[in-house]
């Protein structure tokens, strides 16, 4: 359990440092290093579907962000400039706000490493029963909800349509 | 995008198939073990990043890259798609699993979930390349 706290206090670090530095490729590295310390959190609470996607992912974004930004001068300019009233007194109160209906809703929750499992229970023992599975978690999610996986690849369709779209090399002259 | 070293295209040479066929081992056992469409895809995608970084990009080869993605990716959504759909055709709901379901740990078990991983790796490996493609390979003109 402990192990766990120190990846977050890590996780923590990285954010930080990487919205305040103005290295932009620093800034990359330190998000990748959150993404990483999530996928070991994967790892650790017995979640390896998860963490696989999370690792192959949190690398193909780090080699995107890190080819992107080597071909700018990859020096955040906005950083001197002193950040204005009014933005920054709205954005603590609404922190403040999100925080305090953040902390109500926690406190809804079951205690960390209990979950009530009302429904992940059900699928546990019919599962392989049923779909004949060995990975639960590809019968839940090929099987039980389709529907929602389906959307996801829509959503990454219509994602894929809008990128090649903004950025096509031929456009109009 | 130039290309990088005599050392990292040796070393790519070497290594990019057997990404590959990791990514279509993840694909091919999602059923079994962790991982599944997603994962898989995103390997596949990544052995051809790996190419690409290492031995650089011009233009012939990412207009073929841009069209067989595009194929790649409405042909693994079709097949998702017609997949959830086949089971209206025979009478059954939408994502009714239609195909024999086997022995549970068999390589062919759990009737379309093997053959929805399959469709979702297609998808997902064509569709990142495409958006690697744009976002980073491809070099922009600016014209005024």
């Amino acid at each position: 359990m402990i192990e766990l706290y120190i990846l977050l206090v890590v996780m923590f670090g990285a954010g930080i440092v990487s919205v305040a530095i103005k290295d932009l490729l620093a800034s990359a590295i330190a998000m990748g290093v959150v993404g990483f310390s999530l996928a070991i959190i994967f790892i650790l609470v017995g979640a390896p579907d998860l963490a696989i996607v999370q690792i192959v992912v949190e690398i193909l974004t780090v080699v995107i962000f890190t080819a992107v930004l080597l071909r700018s001068t990859h020096i955040d300019e906005t950083l001197e400039s002193p950040p204005a009233v009014f933005p920054t007194v709205t954005f603590i109160l609404f922190a403040i706000l999100f925080m305090v209906f953040f902390v109500s809703a926690l406190r809804e929750f079951p205690v960390f490493g209990n979950p009530v499992m009302k429904v992940g229970n059900e699928y546990i023992k019919r599962a392989i029963a049923e779909v004949r599975a060995a990975n639960v978690v590809a019968a839940v999610i090929l099987d039980y909800r389709g529907y929602d996986t389906l959307g996801e690849a829509t959503v990454l369709f219509t994602s894929v349509i809008g990128v090649l779209t903004i950025l096509r090399r031929i456009g109009k002259r | 995008m130039k290309g990088m070293t005599l050392i990292v295209k040796v070393i790519t040479r070497l290594i990019a198939g057997y990404v590959f066929l990791f990514g279509v081992y993840i694909v091919l056992h999602g059923h079994l073990t962790p991982g599944g469409g997603f994962a898989g895809g995103v390997i596949i995608a990544a052995s051809f990043i790996l190419l690409i970084l290492a031995f650089g990009s011009e233009e012939l080869r990412e207009r073929l890259g841009y069209t067989y993605s595009s194929i790649f990716e409405s042909i693994g959504g079709l097949l998702f798609l017609f997949t959830a759909l086949f089971g209206l055709f025979l009478g059954y709901w939408f994502f009714f699993n239609f195909l024999p379901k086997g022995k549970p740990l068999a390589l062919l078990s759990s009737g379309i979930i093997p053959v929805c991983n399959i469709a979702i790796g297609i998808k997902v490996g064509a569709g990142l390349f495409a958006i690697f493609l744009a976002l980073a390979a491809t070099k922009y003109i600016m014209k005024e």
